[in-house]
């Protein structure tokens, strides 16, 4: 459990962040979206003591992070940054095991522990181990940056916009596999990011900034259906609302259980959004539903959608 | 194997030492040479010490001087791209500076009324004059490190120090390796004038010769100083070309 706690930062006179108070619990998705200059990276960039504040304080699991050496409290928590930064004179492999190797485990082991994250980043180790950042994409880049940031298996993984700089082929992907390796881990994820459909996809929870104060908290649903101020209506959408409302509500939850219908069925856990779209390609007005594990469910109706 | 007998008979590196080491132990024996080159001098070849001992003299004073140069130029340069160094910058390039354009005859001429005859005042005028290339390569080096590259460092729990050794100094490396190269072929040259003080290197059959009026003393000793820089020179570049190994990875 992470909680921030009358949290501000100042550069002047200018208050980057502004009395943010906020309690992120173990095991969330949390992401925070501001346009440029809310204060967001300041904000998680003061969790890992990057940044110090100014007033406020931090604590995890119920300790001042200030009470930990700032190098042992980096090595806990996993940092991702738009950049990647990956080190360019050392291998994949290096790269990947910077922090076990900082923190003094034996070559052998570290090994180990590097293949087991490229195959979860879904990077081929025998091919990728030896290779150094140049060589790679910019998508295999950051693969290799998370897995980097989840080489000590973190309580808590900081991302900076991470897929900021990718093509929105490669974006979606890695959306897709974070959110993955969020279900499988269970690990905290804080996730900074400017794009609201990216924090609707992925994040349990999202926290809206403007000018370093904390406008709402919410999940997303709730930011939907219950802005808590014009900015927050304008930020989250005024024209595509509908789409967004129905992107963040899945398939499952307007199921017309027992009816039939032939054709390629859709997954119970996918969006109404995607649903909307295979109407949309394949010209029908019903689609039929399965479980994750093929078993047919029911229908949805495109009048369910409206409902 | 014969593709690595093939790289071998390539090796500029290996042929040009061998010829060094070749000409430095055979002097003595191309007596007959010089003497025939130059018929009107009555003693063609330096004798006064043998050429593998002022080999020898001349690479440990060019040696002791590059070490304390490297290290006067690579901890100031390290110091003053710190934050607590940084204000000192531009005095320590000043500094430097200063050490390069004062001319080195003239630190052997202050130094020797001091410090005396002999090998010390020729050490402290060739680490002055070494200085100014390793001190502004290791700046130049150390401030081409990407931000991000920095940051993802810090933001991974490496300590300040752990930043500099195992990220900043190894992507500087090359570039430091230049001005080090820079500063040791210089002084590779410029170490001949510390045999007008007394100390013994490849210099001395080059001022005796300029003394004497025997140009065939000053050819022995100028090719021989001109054969180490090159052999220098080239194991300087084999070096680079290691460091720089990963940025060639394909």
């Amino acid at each position: 459990m992470i909680e921030l706690d009358h949290l501000s930062k100042r550069y002047g006179t200018v208050m980057a962040v502004d009395d943010v108070s906020v309690t992120i619990g173990k095991g969330e998705f949390f992401a925070v979206i501001g346009p440029s200059g809310s204060g967001k990276s300041t904000l998680l960039r003061m969790i890992n003591r990057l940044i110090p504040w100014s007033a406020g304080s931090i604590r995890i699991n119920g300790e001042d992070i200030r009470r930990f050496r700032p190098e042992d409290l980096r090595r806990r928590m996993g940092y991702v940054i738009q950049s990647v930064g990956l080190f360019p004179h050392w291998t994949v492999e290096r790269n990947v095991g910077t922090v076990l190797e900082l923190l003094g485990w034996p070559r052998a082991k570290i090994r180990d522990r590097v293949t087991e994250l490229l195959i979860l980043l879904k990077l081929d180790p025998d091919r990728f181990r030896g290779k150094y950042p140049h060589q790679l994409s910019g998508g295999e880049q950051q693969r290799v940056g998370v897995a980097r940031a989840l080489a000590a298996s973190p309580d808590v993984l900081l991302m900076d916009e991470p897929f900021g700089a990718l093509d929105p082929v490669t974006r979606s992907t890695l959306q897709t596999e974070i959110a993955r390796i969020h279900r499988e881990s269970g690990t905290t994820i804080i996730f900074v990011t400017h794009d609201m459909d990216e924090a609707l996809k992925l994040a349990s929870r999202v926290a809206i900034l403007d000018h370093g104060r904390l406008v709402q908290t919410g999940t997303p649903l709730e930011l939907l259906t219950a802005p808590a101020s014009d900015f927050v209506r304008d930020f989250v959408g005024r024209e595509d609302y509908g789409i967004k409302l129905l992107s963040v509500e899945a398939v499952a939850s307007r199921l017309r259980a027992g009816e039939a219908v032939p054709g390629e069925p859709i997954a119970a856990s996918a969006s109404l959004r995607e649903a909307l779209s295979r109407m949309v390609t394949q010209g029908t007005d019903r689609l039929g539903v399965v479980d994750s594990d093929g078993r047919p469910l029911g229908a949805l109706h495109l009048a369910d959608l409206a409902r | 194997m014969t593709a690595r007998v093939r790289a071998l008979g390539h090796d500029a590196l290996l042929w040009t030492a061998l010829a060094f080491a070749a000409l430095v132990l055979s002097m003595a024996e191309l007596k007959p040479l010089f003497a025939a080159l130059f018929p009107w001098l009555d003693r063609p070849l330096y004798e006064q010490d043998s050429f593998l001992d002022l080999v020898i003299a001349h690479v440990a004073l060019v040696g002791a001087s590059s070490i304390a140069a490297v290290v006067l130029g690579v901890g100031a340069g390290i110091f003053v791209t710190r934050p607590a160094g940084a204000e000192f910058r531009g005095m320590a390039e000043t500094v430097a500076t200063m050490g390069q354009t004062f001319p080195p005859v003239a630190v052997l001429a202050l130094a020797v009324p001091v410090i005396g005859f002999g090998a010390a005042p020729a050490l402290i005028a060739l680490t002055a004059y070494g200085v100014l290339p390793i001190l502004q390569n290791t700046i130049a080096g150390l401030s081409v490190v990407p931000e991000p590259v920095r940051e993802a460092a810090r933001g991974i729990g490496m300590t300040d120090g752990e930043i500099l050794y195992r990220v900043e100094l190894p992507l500087a490396a090359p570039v430091i390796l230049a001005g080090i190269r820079t500063s040791v072929i210089i002084n590779v040259g410029t170490a001949t004038i510390a045999s007008t003080v007394g100390a013994k290197t490849l210099g001395s059959p080059i001022i005796v010769g300029l003394n004497g009026a025997n140009i065939a003393y000053v050819l022995q000793g100028a090719v021989l100083v001109a054969l180490l820089g090159v052999v220098l020179d080239l194991a300087f570049e084999r070096l680079g070309k290691r460091l720089r190994r990963w940025q060639t990875a394909a």
